[in-house]
């Protein structure tokens, strides 16, 4: 399969960017690939994309790519990848700076509602799961 | 010794053994924990977004009713409220103008915030303060051929600001099983995530996480494996229904908190257990073993 993607320097500095920037308190440029974040991270056997192509992705501007994927989602903030990274990028805050951009639009795209679930189902989940959930998932 | 104590939302429900355990056990190394008189949900999660000082508000009342009840510090046993509660409070250290931020917006509050409390997780007040050789002698009941995988999870070890332990290769929970008698177990994936709150709406994902761990413990021959932290213990304990649904060849273990353990070597009560709340029930086991 070939991907095409097409790079200009308006999308380096594109708003996007410089959002993620600011919510996260990161600098993305900071970032050389080695790929210890993916390599160590429990989740990314159920990602579309692999944290530290996240962090390319976000480099690069490539904003539909990265609100449209899942492991934004999967992500939960373990903080494994923060403490291996060489050049202290935390990775868990630039996914949580591009999960924030998806719900803080008006669009209500929360990614867990509780209407959903059978009351058994509910009552059998401890406080700090639901909680911790609608925290990182809904806006 | 008297201390300040925050048991968390789900020590209340879910996890009332850790609550009473933690109690009891206390009780008997001479230290009287005093729950808060009032105290609130901790958040669950520290908010990561740079620019949303809102989700400081509720950890930074908790550290408001510490300090109204008196005490310059206070001890959490759960490690999700721990890790909340000192990461909020570094922030307030560490940044003036969030902290009057903070302070403006929780005005009604009769007590301003200053910085001015300390955050022990339990198991770090028990090796700093207690001392694990303390701990030691007041076993009365030492847990002799007990081998039992320590699980950290993310919460007590990560950040490293946080951590009172090493963040790769941590020791503290092993240090205290030692001391009652028992026997940690080499266990690779101690400080590996459980899937956290992905047992809400990806239950899949937790039996995962909880097929691993389990094989990980497994592998060195545990028994049990102890946790510190509600959400652990519910993935890794109550979520091994969904581990076998996915995992046919999945094999679970009883899952107990670490103050369950002390309750027992220090000669608890068993009401403290509360044994009912567990999915897999550790009571054949500990009676196989003289325990219960």
């Amino acid at each position: 399969m070939t991907t095409t993607i097409r790079l200009s320097a308006a999308r380096l500095s594109s708003p996007f960017v410089r959002q993620v920037e600011k919510i996260s308190g990161q600098k993305l440029l900071a970032c050389y690939q080695c790929g210890k974040c993916s390599a160590g991270c429990p989740m990314a056997p159920h990602m579309d994309m692999l944290p530290n192509q996240i962090i390319r992705l976000a480099q690069l501007g490539m904003e539909e790519k990265l609100l449209a994927s899942n492991a934004i989602w999967i992500c939960v903030s373990c903080m494994t990848c923060n403490t291996r990274c060489p050049k202290d990028v935390r990775i868990a805050e630039v996914i949580e700076a591009i999960r924030a951009t998806v719900l803080r639009t008006n669009a209500r795209n929360d990614r867990l509602a509780s209407a959903d679930f059978l009351p058994e189902t509910l009552a059998a989940l401890p406080p700090i799961a639901l909680i911790a959930g609608l925290r990182k998932l809904t806006s | 010794m008297k201390l300040a104590y925050y048991p968390g939302c789900t020590l209340k429900n879910h996890a009332r053994n850790f609550d009473d355990t933690t109690v009891a056990s206390m009780a008997r190394l001479g230290v009287e924990v005093r729950e808060l008189e009032r105290w609130n949900c901790c958040g669950t999660v520290h908010g990561l977004a740079s620019d949303n000082l809102m989700q400081r508000a509720a950890p930074v009342t908790n550290l408001i009713r510490v300090k109204e009840s008196g005490a310059g510090e206070f001890m959490t046993g759960c490690a999700m409220c721990y890790n909340t509660l000192k990461r909020a409070n570094q922030h307030m250290r560490k940044d003036a103008a969030a902290l009057a931020t903070l302070n403006d917006f929780l005005s009604l509050e009769e007590t301003q915030y200053a910085g001015d409390v300390d955050v022990f997780h339990l198991l770090e007040f028990l090796r700093d303060r207690v001392g694990f050789d303390k701990l030691a002698a007041a076993v009365t009941k030492p847990l002799k051929g007990l081998r039992v995988a320590c699980y950290y999870g993310c919460m007590l070890v990560r950040p490293r600001e946080v951590a009172f332990d090493d963040s790769e290769s941590p020791a503290i929970m092993e240090n205290l099983i030692a001391a009652l008698g028992a026997t940690p177990v080499p266990f690779a994936l101690k400080a590996e995530c459980c899937g956290a709150y992905h047992a809400v709406g990806r239950p899949e994902i937790v039996a995962d996480r909880t097929d691993k761990i389990m094989g990980s413990a497994l592998a060195h021959a545990a028994d049990i494996v102890i946790v510190s932290c509600p959400l652990c213990a519910h993935n890794l304990d109550h979520k091994q229904v969904e581990a076998k649904k996915h995992h046919p060849d999945f094999h679970g273990l009883p899952v107990l908190y670490f103050t369950q353990l002390m309750a027992i070597a220090l000669g608890c009560d068993d009401a403290a257990q509360h044994f009912e709340l567990h999915h897999v029930d550790p009571r054949p086991l500990l009676t196989d073993r003289g325990l219960a």
